[in-house]
């Protein structure tokens, strides 16, 4: 009796902290949506969807050059970080002597929790100036990849590593008893045993990346419009907000939400496709 | 007599999908499969036990630990409140200002509170006219459709061009600041400069500065060719100071402390005028804007007790050593 009892609460308690999780997802998107309902209407929304002319106090909301930039940076941050994240977890789990391996794990650990707000820094200080003195502005487009790069690379390690754990520990020696490479040992044993784990957390490198704000607003110069080149500036849908939010009223503020429900609709949309149909490696 | 291997509970590993022993029977474990297989339970089960335990004396523990936290905000809540108290909102420019002010007139008064918050002027009007606020900081003249509220006007504060304290440049005229920032000037040769493409930066929408700026230059924001757009002045300075090329402009006050700490930069004469503090208060800079406070009605007691304040020699020596100008009444 006393331990069905016992059940029945430990199964509620569990029950509502994964309900509570999931539920908190809702009000976001309600707020969301009610406060960008002025500008949800079909014309002006197309009108905010297609056009890439931003001049809030002429009543001019187009957000289509941000999305693009946004999505540019995540993209081509997330190519370069991720192939690098993958080969340093290989080199260091597969070639690197044992007792290396363990003084070199904290590292990237340490890596990953530097604040966005550093990575931003040292990208004004040391990245931005480099690149003007080749073609300026230099706050451009490249700074932003560079920094975000910078900023996924030890998190993309970090979960290729992990997810290489557990095959290693099984199949490791098998591998070595039959003479495979090591990079054959990878490429045909532990890969395709750990790439859902390791393209799923990679994924979500991604959204971190759409969403990342404080760096980018510190080296992507924040001019609107569509790159000309890696060396001109952008502004991506977070900066937007982050620039504007305070000092908006009235249409300006509802725009400024707008961006954000359409920055959370692409990543969600972009979890969603991957997840369905997964990624063919 | 063959080995006997002791039966065992076996468990699925999830990550590698081998069977694992879930438990081990502890050492004095009697032999035979009933001893052991009771062992396991008694194993198995006291996690379980021991995590129904915890959740049960949970709601005990939480008023154990939240129990003193309790208390002591009663008590802090016995102690007398303040008996004047003031909520002030707005302009990252004027907010610290004010906040200093709002402590040394605290010193002078005990039992008054003045919160001071900064988000900008924007958000100083919209607390004002919702009530959130008794007062707003905004760091330029009211809009033309803010005319229900009442400015007090508190300092003045001029705005300064800056570039790179590399560039040759010493001064620049109206018409020069609407060529460069339309996108007409490309490179600083034409104006005395060195051969360098200008890197041009603007402020990002909504900020007071920008507008007073563009107001004096008589510029549209859409026909603005900028570079670089900044959210703070601290990020106008340091991109400045990093770039022999650029130009940007902020409240004097900033530049000057960040000078003072350091910077790079290069203060620009403004139709002949040099940016100090003396010129503003004479009037002659031409680029200078009024910090105000704005309320929705006549301030109310507490507020013009506190407003009186800054008229006063402190509070005077407090503006001046923001590099901002006292105003006159």
């Amino acid at each position: 009796m006393s331990r069905q009892r016992n059940e029945f609460w430990l199964y509620f308690t569990l029950a509502s902290a994964a309900g509570l999780a999931g539920l908190l997802l809702i009000p976001v998107v309600l707020l969301l949506i009610l406060e960008s309902l002025p500008l949800l209407a079909p014309a002006a929304l197309w009108e905010s969807l297609t056009s890439a002319a931003w001049h809030p106090r002429a009543g001019e909301f187009g957000l289509l050059a941000m999305m693009v930039a946004s999505l540019l940076i995540s993209a081509l941050a997330l190519a370069l970080a991720a192939p690098l994240g993958i080969l340093y977890a290989v080199w260091l789990n597969l070639y690197l002597p044992r007792r290396w391996t363990n003084r070199l794990r904290p590292l990237q650990e340490l890596l990953a929790g530097i604040p966005s707000v550093v990575y931003g820094l040292w990208g004004l200080v040391v990245l931005v100036p480099m690149i003007n003195s080749y073609a300026p502005p230099g706050a451009s487009l490249l700074a932003a990849v560079l920094v975000l790069a910078l900023m996924i690379l030890p998190f993309s390690a970090l979960v290729t590593d992990a997810a290489l754990q557990a095959p290693i520990r099984h199949r490791m020696s098998a591998a070595q008893a039959l003479a495979v490479s090591r990079w054959g040992t990878f490429r045909r044993v532990l890969w395709p045993e750990a790439r859902a784990t390791i393209i799923g957390g990679i994924v979500l490198q991604f959204g971190r990346a759409l969403g990342e704000t404080l760096a980018v607003v510190m080296v992507a110069g924040n001019v609107v419009q569509f790159p000309g080149s890696l060396f001109d500036p952008v502004r991506t849908l977070t900066a937007n907000i982050a620039l504007e939010m305070s000092y908006a009223t009235g249409t300006h503020h509802t725009a400024l939400f707008l961006s954000g429900l359409v920055l959370m609709l692409i990543t969600l949309i972009l979890m969603f496709q991957i997840n369905r149909r997964g990624v063919a490696i | 007599m063959p080995l006997k291997r002791k039966p065992q509970a076996y468990g699925i590993n999830y990550l590698s999908g081998n069977q694992l022993p879930l438990a081990r029977a502890p050492p004095h474990t009697p032999r035979g499969k009933a001893g052991t297989q009771l062992a396991v339970c008694v194993t198995k089960l006291n996690w379980r036990t021991l995590f129904i335990n915890y959740l049960q004396q949970l709601p005990m523990k939480l008023v154990r630990t939240l129990l003193p936290a309790v208390l002591t905000c009663a008590i802090a809540a016995c102690r007398p409140a303040p008996t004047n108290e003031l909520v002030i909102t707005g302009s990252s420019t004027v907010a610290p200002l004010v906040a200093e002010l709002a402590a040394a007139f605290e010193s002078q008064h005990p039992g008054w509170r003045i919160d001071v918050q900064s988000g900008g002027s924007s958000r100083g009007i919209r607390d004002v006219r919702q009530g959130l606020a008794d007062a707003g900081m905004i760091s330029r003249a009211l809009a033309t459709d803010e005319q229900d509220l009442i400015t007090h006007t508190l300092a003045i504060d001029g705005i300064a061009l800056i570039v790179h304290a590399d560039n040759p440049l010493k001064s620049l005229s109206d018409d020069e600041i609407r060529r460069i920032y339309s996108g007409d000037e490309q490179t600083w040769s034409a104006l005395g400069g060195h051969n360098r493409p200008i890197t041009v930066i603007n402020k990002a929408e909504g900020r007071a500065t920008l507008k007073v700026f563009l107001a004096h230059i008589e510029l549209d924001n859409r026909v603005v060719e900028a570079d670089l757009i900044a959210g703070e002045n601290q990020q106008v300075v340091e991109t400045v100071a990093r770039d022999p090329a650029a130009i940007g402009y902020v409240s004097i006050g900033t530049a000057k402390y960040e000078m003072d700490n350091g910077a790079s930069i290069k203060l620009l004469l403004l139709a002949g005028y040099e940016a100090t503090v003396a010129n503003v208060q004479a009037g002659d800079y031409p680029l200078s804007r009024p910090l105000n406070l704005v309320t929705r009605n006549e301030p109310n007691e507490d507020l013009a007790a506190f407003m009186k304040f800054w008229r006063t020699p402190e509070a005077t020596e407090i503006i001046q050593r923001h590099y901002f100008v006292p105003a006159t009444e």
